[in-house]
């Protein structure tokens, strides 16, 4: 029997709220690809990232045209490289490998230049750091991210400290393209490992060997929702959001495992985020001015986030078993035409974004700051964020784009950056207290053996 | 294989014997079939087919993408799974 609503209702989903597969990650394990020779083990993880993910886009192109429903974006994700390059320190060798062969399979990124470094620091980690900015710079495909902090651990200062100086690295030597090194590298606290999402995905540690996890998005969809139970109470605004978040996670569901079974690969987890792109009516910012509020940033802000947040992963863990990632609303500033918007008329500050943070699925992203940013005050932002992580239990992140050259104004990313203006960070000086270095202890409610 | 065909746009004559013949020429059968006109203008049709495992749904969508630009009419064929999977517990 055909239910013609049902059908009208997915295809007008489709069609004009953007409902879509953001991402069809594949995540790799390259332990097997360990040598203690650069050139082997760079050419190792070319050759498994070829022959794992070579059908990866024909696959993606067979299942959007199957179901009828877009798929943004192809990826892969590997192993933390701070580990598979540590033998032999090809750190830029294996991360020129991963580029070169994510151009050939046609993903967009491939994550997990990756360190974690929450409790302690090797020295190969160290090195490894620092060739972050020479990395961004030199490959277009390479994503990279480092967890700095858990609520298991506390916080790793001396790697905040250290971040700081790096993200200003990468900003200078991609200065001739807006800085956008910066936009490929995340900072974490309590970083999830099976995340499909760029820049900050990574293949973890206790993941398999190969592994599909499929991000799906939809803000459009959302809002539709919510313009239907206008006026009404907060559960009926709750209620609704599930109701969608439902739907749209069971698809995803679907095309995960119909994707993991076509490449050979496990069905790992479909993340439900709430993914926004810089055009209207794809927007978080619209979704919360939905909700009641004149404008994303105002007082109430923190409240409608919150609630969305909860009723998205509530949702989404009703449909599938398998909900994990970040799953939740994404903030990025200048992939949301309505928090760009709220920037311009000076009522988004970062201070209201970082609260924010500490009810949303991520943290402080794409956010351009000044040129002349200090690195010491990035890396007062990183403690900041990954201190509303550590104590809430939750991940926290903060991706910047300190734009060398310009103290303000705007600067355009393109395609799903998008455009970001250039928001000022608050005075002070907190660079003595960022070089006493040493360790954040963990909160006292890591504490539960 | 199960899909469903939807057809939404500007009400004309001869849709539905359009889609059908196209359909009919890539051996694909008709189970079900619901067609409405709403608002007095706006034309409504949705369709489940059987096709053979042989035929896949992109073939069938080069087809009805050219009748569709034709005929100035939104038409998707979709596996029936996704539907399944949205709206059924």
């Amino acid at each position: 029997m055909i239910n013609t609503t049902e059908v009208i209702q997915t295809i007008e989903m489709i069609k004009s709220q953007h409902l879509d597969i953001r991402t069809i990650t594949m995540h790799l394990s390259l332990f097997d690809c360990i040598s203690d020779d650069k050139e082997i083990v760079a050419q190792k993880v070319y050759n498994k990232l070829i022959s794992r993910a070579g059908k990866l886009k024909q696959t993606a192109d067979f299942i959007q045209a199957k179901y009828g429903i877009p798929i943004v974006n192809k990826r892969l994700s590997v192993s933390p490289i701070s580990l598979i390059g540590a033998a032999s320190g090809g750190y830029l060798e294996i991360a020129l490998a991963m580029d070169k062969a994510a151009k050939e399979c046609c993903v967009d990124f491939i994550g997990g230049y990756t360190a974690l470094v929450q409790k302690g620091m090797t020295e190969y980690e160290r090195d490894f750091l620092m060739t972050i900015p020479e990395v961004l710079a030199r490959t277009d495909r390479v994503c990279a991210s480092v967890n700095i902090g858990t609520t298991r651990t506390g916080i790793n200062m001396d790697a905040v400290a250290l971040l700081g100086d790096i993200i200003i690295k990468t900003a200078q030597l991609t200065q001739d393209n807006n800085s956008i090194g910066c936009a490929k590298l995340v900072v974490f606290a309590n970083a999830v490992e099976d995340n499909p999402f760029m820049a900050g995905s990574f293949n973890g540690v206790g993941e398999g060997d190969s592994i599909i996890n499929v991000g799906i998005s939809g803000p459009g969809v959302i809002k539709h929702a919510l313009e239907k139970v206008h006026g009404m109470d907060c559960a009926a605004m709750s209620e609704a959001i599930k109701n969608v978040a439902f739907k749209i996670t069971r698809v995803g569901e679907l095309v995960a495992r119909e994707a993991a079974t076509m490449l050979n690969a496990s069905f790992g987890i479909v993340d439900l985020s709430l993914a926004p792109t810089p055009i209207s009516n794809d927007s978080v910012a619209e979704v919360l001015e939905e909700m009641g509020l004149s404008t994303v940033g105002t007082h109430g802000t923190t409240a409608c986030l919150a609630m969305l947040n909860d009723a998205v992963k509530k949702g989404g863990i009703m449909a599938s078993s398998y909900v994990g990632g970040l799953s939740g609303a994404f903030i990025p500033v200048s992939e949301d035409i309505g928090m760009i918007q709220a920037v311009e008329n000076g009522v988004l500050t970062i201070e209201k974004l970082e609260a924010m943070t500490a009810v949303c699925s991520v943290g402080l992203d794409m956010i351009a700051i000044p040129g002349d940013t200090s690195p010491a005050t990035i890396s007062a932002m990183i403690a900041d964020e990954a201190a509303i992580g550590v104590i809430n239990n939750k991940t926290t992140a903060v991706r910047v784009i300190p734009v060398i050259g310009k103290t303000e104004g705007y600067v355009e990313f393109g395609g799903l950056l998008g455009r970001a203006p250039i928001m000022k960070t608050t005075k002070g000086d907190a660079s003595v207290f960022i070089a006493r270095g040493g360790r954040i202890p963990a909160p006292v409610h890591s504490f539960k053996n | 294989m199960k899909a469903i065909v939807s057809v939404l746009g500007k009400d004309q004559k001869g849709i539905t014997a359009k889609v059908a013949m196209t359909l009919f020429e890539m051996e694909i059968n008709i189970e079900d079939i619901s067609q409405t006109i709403m608002q007095n203008k706006y034309f409504t049709m949705i369709m489940m087919v059987e096709m053979k495992d042989t035929t896949t749904i992109e073939s069938v969508n080069e087809r009805l993408q050219v009748l569709a630009l034709d005929l100035g009419l939104d038409i998707r064929i979709q596996h029936e799974d996704i539907f399944n999977s949205m709206h059924t517990v």
